[in-house]
This record gives structure tokens, sequence and C-alpha cells, in this order.
């Protein structure tokens, strides 16, 4: 399944929810403010980097660059993708969630 | 001036996302014609909406950051970012976009306008105010 999410972790429980649900070899995409969730060096790295074990994160290159960010800023194991990118996501899985 | 408040617009926001934070902006922009005394906070989520090199191109969007270097020829000219928030946030005031004025009492020296403080002193900032305003 992809699930994406699309709030900052610091306002929303969404990706917290997100990954706790997700089950192993899921796909979870960081789209909008949900980027802000990709971010290495932050408070919120250390569990979502645990998370990178049991399923892929990608975030949304897009999103990144509206926010003045660049892939270099991710936690190592996060792929930075293209709208192409996205549609492969959702075509190569069965289901979407969108974690809003 | 005599009759002039002590405002403070307090941005809580991050850029994109949501209208707050171009709609703040506006506001603030609006306001500074009033001639008051305006500063500025950025605390939680709302530091983002300092973050240098934002380029919106490929989501279609309106990339209305630019608007922020305005604030110094409107007086606007005391943005208080918190220290907590951007180190939550792995930032540093270097990946801050750089905000200047220009003084005009020592011979229009160009200044930062950016001044990253704790919170505790933001908080006492927020003690000093007449009108506070949350976006």
């Amino acid at each position: 399944m992809l699930h994406t999410v699309n709030k900052s972790p610091f306002e929303s429980s969404s990706l917290k929810t997100c990954l706790s649900f997700a089950k192993s070899g899921s796909d979870v995409l960081l789209i909008e403010d949900g980027v802000y969730g990709g971010l290495s060096g932050s408070a919120h790295t250390s569990w979502v980097a645990e998370a990178l074990g049991d399923v892929r994160v990608y975030a949304l290159e897009p999103d990144l660059k509206a926010r003045g960010l660049s892939g270099d800023r991710l936690i190592p194991g996060i792929e930075a993708v293209g709208y192409d990118g996205f549609v492969e996501l959702a075509c190569a899985n069965d289901k979407i969630q969108n974690w809003l | 001036m005599s009759g002039s408040k002590k405002f403070m617009y307090i941005n809580r926001h991050a850029p994109c996302g949501t209208v707050y934070a171009v709609e703040g902006l506006e506001v603030v922009l609006i306001g500074a014609a009033f001639e008051q005394d305006v500063c500025m906070a950025f605390i939680g989520d709302g530091v983002f909406q300092l973050k240098q090199d934002q380029d919106t191109a490929d989501t279609g969007m309106k990339n209305f950051s630019p608007a922020y270097r305005a604030l110094g020829d409107y007086e606007v000219n005391r943005l208080y970012v918190e220290r907590e928030s951007l180190q939550e946030r792995g930032l540093t005031e270097e990946d801050l976009m750089p905000l200047t004025w220009e003084d005009e009492d020592e011979d229009w020296t160009e200044k930062s306008s950016i001044h990253v403080v704790d919170r505790a002193q933001l908080s006492d900032l927020m003690e000093e105010q007449d009108i506070i305003l949350n976006f």
C-alpha cells in the first residue's frame, strides 16, 4: 500500500499514526507540509529514521523545493522523487491511503 | 509618535500548506502603513516561513517569500525568531533568508532585521506589547 502524508509532524500526528499502521514493505510518500517529516537533525528524526527499516519513505521534490529544502536535508534512506515518481508509486501499489 | 501602540504579529504556520503565512504577511504590510510600532515573531513551524531559497515554480504556486524583503522598507525591522523552534527543526540562523533594513539615524547603515531569541526572551517581549495577533 502507498501512504501519503501531507501534514508537518510538528503540527499533526498524521505521520506518527501512519507509520504505526503501515505494514512492513509499504511505501510512504511525504507531500506538501508532510515533507518536514523527512528532515534530518529535527526533533522527529529518530522515530522516522527507525521506521525506515520497515517501510520505504519518499519525499516529493517540488514540495521540498517550494519550502527551500532539498534532498540533502533528508534523513539518509529517504528518497526525493518528482511527480513522475509519485505516479510510479501510485501505479506500483494496489491501494493508496491519504493520511490527511 | 503619540497614540501609537506596540503590535506583535506572531507567525506559527509553515509557508505553503495553509494560507496563514501569506495572509499574515499581508496584514503586516497593510498595517505598517498606519505607523504603529510593529514587530513580528516566528515560532513553531512559523520559522519555516523565513527559510531561504524557497522555489515554488514546480508546484505551480505563487512564491510570496520575496515579499518578506519589503518589510524593512515599511519599518518592520524587528523579526524575532525563536531559537528552540529552529533547533527542533534542524535549522540554524544561516538557513534563514537575509533580511535587512537601513537605519536612518546611522547614515543608512544596513542592519539585519532577524533576531534569534530564546523562548524566555520572546515571552518577555510578548508581555511588553499592547496588541498581539496570531497567524
